[in-house]
This record gives structure tokens, C-alpha cells and sequence, in this order.
């Protein structure tokens, strides 16, 4: 008789549970079984956390269980993950079981890691120093600005590469918005402070970010490489001996891959996982294929790119198993609203090699949503995106008029001569 | 070959150490074969920076890590066991990634995303 393979997928967030769901479609019992591994009892719906701090999204808006998107014929095994042995092809799991492979999935995300930077998770850690990357940090910063009455605002990222880049910046503009409608935007001082040169690191779109900052009077201060937070100064200093004053720090600490890669000597120094930008598939073993925020290719980390990725890696799998070359290739596509305040929002569609630049998405000339420009019809598509991800996007349906790999028609480019 | 391009890249010539060396808009040479300890020197100059030997170093450590196509960040670079960040930005203050790699004659790293 023949055995059932395995494929294995490793975290249960956006990433593997899309996937999950693409490949239920195409491997079925009793040649296969599809085996998913989270710790975790809950879903957060992570572009939410935004929201929290100024009240727009209560906690039951984002949060549901792993469970309800996991398909029935999907095993889900809620265990921690103790080492991945990849010479064996075999997953240890904390309990001292194992779990054999086939075809292993790495899904495992990225996460914040405040204690990179010395005093960020000191005696000031939740009091004046926040972050909002994870749901307490999210809502203890709620709990703060409900009552806060002024001061200096600091918006802060640590390091590059950070999970869904341009969400400080949101935050910086909603900020604006929430302190104008507490009438209290005069007394509040917002410096947004970034160790890029400037707002974004494509040079379109960070010209009409930079704009929008300066006309909500956000001051930027770029090349920041932080080096402490100093807890009884209330300073963030650099290495260069820079010192900007906080009452209240918002800040993105330094994101990495799961410990889980340091543990199976697979991540790089940040615990992202090599791997092939096009194919999705690991460096170091044709049977490992990584997808989201794991991964160390230059793409943005946002559900975004996620999913455009798991069509791709569908495809990639179903040609690795009939033991044909990976065809599907990922141009790095990501898709990202960015809230502006006021109700407004912009849109931006770019990908590995095509900055974001203006034009209509997704049909060329009609729109409706215009990109990287403000408008009240982005920031619907913003909202309208929290349903959209709950009941479209998790569930591996494709979203109709928008394809895994990035269309150039309606946008601006420029045309010119390559050397 | 026409091509539509993200980004419009502007270069320039110019004469550096007697040398004829192309850079682009943002001062940067656009091909390393240019480049000689003299050009380095001058460019060093423009930034106002004086190349000490642990200038060196830092130069030839990162010209060495653009060979083997290692993405750079300053976080590699403090953990190099060439220099340390402080250390870095003691000799290419400001923004020493950026600076070290002009004076390198290497492309700007791509912060990425």
C-alpha cells in the first residue's frame, strides 16, 4: 500500500493559514495530509493593531480563533515547535513528539524584539515607551493617550526591515488626526524619526509622504540609528550622540524570524530563513519552501505580499511534487493602503523592481482607487479590507482583478533609456 | 534598449584625483572599475573625512563584502568584528554606511523595502 506523505506548515497566521487553505484544494487524502503547527489559540487580524491605540477598532474587531480558518481536513496540532532537523526531515515538537515531512512549509512570521536595543524594554517599557506591533502594546498605548494631555509624540522605528513599513507613518498621521479632534493638536509635538534618509525607501512615494508630513506639522528626523533609550532622561540617542526628547515613544523595535530558526541553525542574523526571491523555496533544502514575514527576500512583510505569494508557492509546490522544475516566479509584489487621517487614505502597489508611483488601481484610467494619492475612497478600501481578510483572503480565494504578480498598466512610469 | 525603469538615473562625469570617474546623482560611482585608492581619497575629502589605516579597514571590509554580494547594514557591519557601530560612526559620522560605501566606490545599500 502506499503511504500518505506529509506536508507540514509551520505557523498558523496569515501566511499558513492562506496556504493551507490553496492546498487543500490539491492534496487530498489518502495521498496526502496537510498538517499546520501553532502554539497560538488566536488569529489577530494584525493591520488592526493601528487602530487600537485610537480607539477606531475595539480588541473584538481584530482577534478570532486559529481554528474557525483551518479547514477540516487540515490537522491542526497546537503545540510549541521545538527545533526543525532538516537533514532529517523531521519537526520536534516541545511535548518530545515528532512529526515527519515531505514537503515542509515555513510560515513561522516575524516579530518585535525590543531587547536589541538597550533601555528600550526598561523601567519606561509601557509607562512612556510603547510599541504597537503586538495586541498589549497596542492597547496599553490605548490606555495611555485616552487620557494623555500633551506633550512630545516621538514615532520611532529602530532598524530596517520591519513588518509593513509604512504603518509608523500611519500612525504618525492618525495621531495628528486623533489629537486634533481631542482639540488638543497645539499642545502635542509630533517628530517622526526613522533611520532611513527619508519618510519611505522609495523615492516616489517618500516625496509624497514627506509632503503629507509637512503639511500635518509631523518634523522628521532621518539617519537615526538608535543606540540607547535613555529611561531617565527620556531620550532616544543615537550613535552619533543625537538626543531626541520623548514624554511618550512609540516605537518599532527591531523585527526578527522566530527563535525557532536560531535554534535550527536556519535563519540569517536576524532569523529569516534564506531563501530563493523567486521561487519561494529555501536556499539550503529543496524541500523547505518559506513563505511571509519568515522569509529574508527583499520584499515589504505585509499580508499584502503574503498572499500574492501563497498563489505562487501553490503553484511551486504542486511542480516540486511531480518532480518538474518551479516555474512560478514572484516579482515581489506588495500592495499597501496607508492611512492619512481625516478619513483619507493612499494606496500604493509596487514591487521588486517597479516603485510605487501615481496612477488608477486596478483598472487602468477608471480606478476607482487612485494611487499614492489621498482620498476618502482608499481609506473605505482600508476599511473595507479588515472583511475583505477575514473572508476572502484567509480562506485562499483569489481577490478578483488583482493578480499575485504586480500589472503596469495605469501607472506613471517614466519612460527612459537603460544603461 | 528602451526599458521602462522605476527610477531615472542621472549620471554625471566628472574629474576626481586627475581621473575621469561617472557618479550618479547622489555621488556615488557607477562602476568600481574607476575606483583607486587616489579616488577614494578624494572622495573621502568631499565628505570631509581625513582615511586614517582603521578607515581603511572599514573601506576594504565593505568593498570586500560587495564582491561576495552580502547585503550590507550597519547592523552586519557592528557585528563584523572589523569595527563596532560606535566605533563606525566615530569614523564616518552621520551616516557612515552611506558615507563609507561613497568613499568605497560601491553602490548606496539598498535599504530595503
Amino acid at each position: 500500500m502506499k503511504q500518505m506523505k506529509n506536508l507540514v506548515i509551520l505557523g498558523a497566521g496569515t501566511a499558513g493559514t492562506m496556504m493551507a487553505n490553496h492546498l487543500q484544494h490539491h492534496l487530498k487524502q489518502p495521498d496526502w495530509q496537510i498538517t499546520i503547527v501553532d502554539e497560538r489559540e488566536e488569529h489577530h487580524y494584525q493591520p488592526g493593531y493601528l487602530f487600537l491605540p485610537f480607539d477606531i477598532y475595539a480588541p473584538e474587531d481584530i482577534v478570532k480563533t486559529i481554528e474557525e480558518f483551518i479547514p477540516k481536513d487540515v490537522q491542526l496540532i497546537r503545540q510549541k515547535i521545538n527545533r526543525i532537523l532538516p537533514k532529517e526531515n523531521l519537526i520536534q515538537l516541545s511535548n518530545g513528539e515528532g512529526i515527519d515531512y515531505d514537503v515542509l512549509i515555513v510560515a513561522t512570521g516575524a516579530k518585535i524584539a525590543p531587547e536589541e536595543t538597550a533601555g528600550m524594554k526598561g523601567a519606561e517599557w509601557q509607562k512612556s515607551v510603547f510599541d504597537f506591533y503586538t495586541f498589549e502594546g497596542a492597547l496599553a498605548l490605548r490606555n495611555k493617550l485616552r487620557d494623555w494631555e500633551g506633550g512630545k509624540l516621538v514615532v520611532h522605528i529602530t532598524e530596517m526591515p520591519i513588518k509593513c513599513p509604512v504603518a509608523p507613518l500611519e500612525f504618525a498621521f492618525l495621531a495628528d488626526s486623533f489629537f486634533k479632534h481631542k482639540n488638543l493638536r497645539d499642545k502635542v509635538e509630533i517628530t517622526y524619526v526613522t533611520p532611513l534618509s527619508g519618510a519611505f525607501t522609495k523615492p516616489k512615494a517618500t516625496a509624497a509622504l514627506e509632503h503629507l508630513l509637512d503639511e500635518k506639522g509631523i518634523h522628521i528626523e532621518s539617519d537615526f540609528a538608535i543606540e540607547q533609550v535613555d529611561n531617565e532622561n527620556k531620550t532616544i540617542v543615537d550613535y552619533g550622540g543625537r538626543a531626541i526628547p520623548f514624554d511618550i515613544l512609540v516605537t518599532v523595535p527591531t523585527n526578527k524570524g522566530d527563535d525557532l530558526m536560531e535554534r535550527s541553525g536556519m535563519g540569517d542574523d536576524l532569523n529569516y530563513v534564506p531563501t530563493n526571491k523567486a521561487t519561494l523555496q529555501s536556499r539550503d533544502y529543496s524541500n523547505i519552501f518559506v513563505l511571509g514575514d519568515a522569509s529574508n527576500i527583499p520584499a515589504s512583510k505585509a499580508g499584502s505580499v503574503a498572499h500574492f505569494e501563497a498563489e505562487i508557492l501553490t503553484d511551486n509546490i504542486l511542480h516540486y511534487i511531480k518532480g518538474e522544475p518551479l516555474k512560478a516566479a514572484f516579482d515581489g509584489h506588495a500592495n499597501c493602503f496607508i492611512e492619512t487621517g481625516g478619513g483619507k487614505a493612499l494606496l500604493i502597489d509596487f514591487n521588486y523592481t517597479h516603485e510605487p508611483v501615481e496612477g488608477n488601481f486596478p483598472f487602468a484610467g477608471i480606478g476607482p482607487l487612485r494611487l499614492l494619492k489621498e482620498s476618502r475612497m482608499n481609506h473605505m478600501g482600508k476599511l473595507a479590507f479588515r472583511w475583505i481578510y477575514w473572508n476572502v483572503l484567509l480562506k485562499g480565494t483569489h481577490i478578483p482583478f488583482v493578480s499575485a504578480n504586480m500589472s503596469e498598466s495605469g501607472k506613471h512610469y517614466e519612460a527612459i533609456t537603460q544603461h | 534598449m528602451k526599458q521602462l525603469l522605476n527610477i531615472k538615473i542621472t549620471i554625471m562625469e566628472k574629474i576626481i584625483a586627475g581621473k575621469n570617474i561617472t557618479v550618479n546623482e547622489e555621488g556615488y560611482l557607477t562602476d568600481f572599475n574607476q575606483w583607486d585608492e587616489k579616488v577614494g581619497e578624494a572622495l573621502a575629502t568631499e565628505s570631509d573625512i581625513s582615511l586614517s589605516p582603521r578607515h581603511w579597514e572599514v573601506v576594504k571590509y565593505l568593498q570586500n563584502e560587495q564582491k561576495s554580494q552580502v547585503p550590507l547594514s550597519i547592523r552586519r557591519v557592528g557585528k563584523s568584528g572589523i569595527v563596532d557601530i560606535k566605533e563606525f560612526y566615530q569614523l564616518f559620522p552621520t551616516a557612515p554606511l552611506k558615507t563609507a560605501t561613497k568613499i568605497a566606490g560601491i553602490p548606496k545599500p539598498a535599504s530595503c523595502i
